[in-house]
């Protein structure tokens, strides 16, 4: 069991607040995402996590035991870093054994360990090489490994596939998934990429200066984004606001139509849709198209409603062409509504 | 210009320097060290060698080296680790560190003497204390351990701070990160220098010990100074052929006998440390 529990945990750098306050409990077993743009404060959290960095306050559970004040290796931990820090001057087998030989483990054992995991991540080939002859690719799968075969009750990746090109990058992600949930560990996952972090999570953190936005589980995420930095942080295209106006109980005008919202007393409320949610209908907000990209799969349609830029994603069987004005109606129950004063959902 | 021959067009002025004021006197040297008149010999060799000072003054060479150069790689490679890990005043403490490097051989003897002469700072010292009754002459040959002692003293002294830049650069560029997967891997402060800072710091090790050792087996002014005819060493020999003796020949053939010395081992650092292909940073 290695739940891991933050309670109250905050971190300043001289007169910076990295981190304010935060609180997480992330279950046995769970593949945890943190999320957020570069300063956000997650790799500052991974790392006082990994006991490279010391929270200002605040406490660190792991497997109901606090662990805040003990160096790395007694935390029960293994780390997958941003640039591998896969050691040059050591072979692969020699890499990927470290931890283990660190540990004074038997050598039959380090080599059973070393052998497993390395053919776990494909790399069985190479065990006799250095990482100078290796492609990035391959240092990745032996800085996986070398975590994996401490059997670690957490494993910590630090942006594990940033350094990784595009394709690479989306074949290590659905392997490292299948891995991890293989070796029956706790996973926190560092990343700025919300395709990584929507494909490989059970559940997401968001993060924004500091703080944790939104935990939750990544169509939750999606669908009912808890603030507008979460809404228009996830998704691409992001989320589209329009502003509404209050008009009766329950009723907003949003750019001249009438729509149910919520029935909050606000002087003004944003009105949110996701660009696949709208649909072009005889009755409906009216948008006149500005560019029109043909993204093969669908169409992708910028154009302006009220004033406000809007984005459409349409049936690319669909023409149009820029100036055409689409009359364009959000599905209903797809439309969420945000609080400009405080940022967050009103339900 | 031919962007293939460029490179060569720039490196030949400097290459011709060399040859000329380098290259052109070393084959004059081992000319004149094989030649007694106008054929081929090993009679300067043969009379080197055979001369009862020789075995001493190698002797004295290769005991002083292999007293003070593993003091000073320990001693630079404790320093050098040290600065890196401070936050505040590296640069003031490196600075005061290195101001041996500014001052030559000869001063830097002098300094020990004014330390070690039978009127100096340490006879003072201990007569003021009641230690002794009357001054010590130390550096006499009633003595040789503390001639010995002194000339170590002075050398480690007046060049550890050499190899200390270096190791404090080559240290520089070892990624941190490296030292951050060992600590989580479990490598405690002294294994993460034994098992990354040391084979990472192999080419760095490599420059430093290679300058050391030629410059240890090249040491002369020091000993002048503090040793006198007392501790013969090579270096000082080949001056005493070349300006007391007024044997030439004798003189380079010394000269290349340390030269021959010099390039062994540093065959032996080079191999010793070095780095297998593809395992650099």
């Amino acid at each position: 069991m290695a739940e891991i529990q933050i309670k109250n945990v905050a971190k300043t750098f001289g007169a910076y607040q990295a981190l304010h306050d935060i609180n997480l409990t992330i279950a046995d077993q769970e593949f945890m995402v943190l999320l957020g743009a570069s300063g956000c404060g997650k790799s500052t959290l991974l790392r006082i996590i990994a006991g490279l960095e010391t929270a200002t306050s605040g406490e660190v559970w792991i497997g109901g035991r606090r662990i805040d004040h003990l160096s790395p290796k007694d935390r029960g931990i293994a780390m997958v870093f941003q640039n591998y820090a896969v050691f040059p001057h050591l072979t692969v087998f020699e890499n990927i054994g470290f931890g283990l030989r660190m540990q004074k483990l038997p050598n039959d054992e380090v080599t059973r360990r070393v052998e497993r995991t390395a053919s776990l991540m494909h790399i069985d080939q190479l065990l006799k090489r250095y990482s100078g002859e290796l492609s990035g690719g391959q240092r990745q799968r032996v800085a996986v490994a070398r975590a994996l075969a401490m059997e670690p009750d957490v494993i910590l990746m630090d942006e594990p596939l940033s350094n990784l090109d595009a394709l690479l990058r989306m074949e290590m992600r659905a392997e490292l998934k299948g891995v991890l949930a293989e070796s029956k560990t706790t996973a926190i996952y560092v990343t700025h990429d919300q395709v990584e972090a929507m494909s490989m999570a059970d559940r997401i953190s968001v993060m924004h200066q500091g703080r944790i936005v939104q935990a939750a589980s990544p169509i939750e995420v999606y669908r009912n984004p808890s603030a507008e930095f979460v809404a228009s942080f996830i998704g691409n295209p992001p989320m589209n606001f329009l502003r509404a106006k209050p008009a009766g109980a329950g009723k907003w005008t949003v750019a001249g139509q009438l729509f149910d919202g919520p029935t909050a007393d606000k002087p003004e409320l944003q009105f949110a849709i996701r660009p696949e949610d709208m649909q072009p209908a005889a009755e409906g907000l009216k948008a006149t198209a500005k560019v029109v990209e043909p993204l093969g799969a669908h169409l992708l349609v910028t154009c302006e409603i009220d004033g406000s830029l809007f984005r459409a994603v349409l049936d690319s069987d669909m023409t149009v062409r820029p100036g055409e004005v689409l009359t364009l109606a959000p599905q209903s129950n797809r439309v969420r509504w945000f609080d400009p004063e405080t940022t967050l959902a009103v339900a | 210009m031919n962007a293939r021959i460029l490179p060569y067009v720039l490196i030949l002025p400097v290459t011709l320097f060399l040859c000329v004021f380098f290259l052109y006197p070393f084959v004059l040297v081992a000319k004149q060290a094989f030649s007694t008149g106008a054929c081929f010999t090993m009679e300067n060799f043969r009379e080197v060698t055979t001369y009862w000072k020789f075995p001493i003054s190698m002797r004295n060479t290769l005991l002083l080296a292999a007293a003070v150069v593993p003091i000073q790689l320990a001693l630079s490679l404790l320093m050098a680790t040290m600065v890196t890990r401070m936050q505040k005043g590296r640069d003031l403490v490196l600075y005061i560190w290195t101001i041996p490097l500014g001052i030559s051989d000869l001063a830097a003897g002098l300094i020990w003497l004014a330390i070690f002469e039978q009127s100096g700072f340490l006879n003072t010292m201990m007569n003021g204390l009641g230690v002794v009754d009357k001054p010590v002459n130390f550096l006499s040959y009633q003595h040789p351990g503390v001639v010995f002692l002194a000339i170590a003293l002075a050398e480690i002294w007046r060049a550890t701070a050499i190899m200390l830049v270096i190791l404090v650069a080559g240290i520089g560029l070892i990624p941190k990160e490296y030292y951050e997967a060992a600590e989580v891997f479990g490598a405690s402060p002294w294994k993460r220098f034994l098992r990354i800072t040391l084979p990472m710091l192999r080419p760095s090790l490599q420059t430093a010990l290679v300058l050391r050792v030629i410059l240890a087996f090249e040491i002369f002014a020091v000993v002048a100074a503090l040793g006198g005819t007392l501790f013969p060493v090579l270096m000082g020999e080949t001056y005493a052929y070349q300006f007391d003796l007024l044997n030439s020949g004798a003189a380079a053939a010394m000269a290349l006998i340390i030269l021959a010395i010099s390039i062994g081992f540093t065959l032996i650092i080079l191999r010793v440390l070095r780095v297998p292909k593809g395992a650099s940073i």
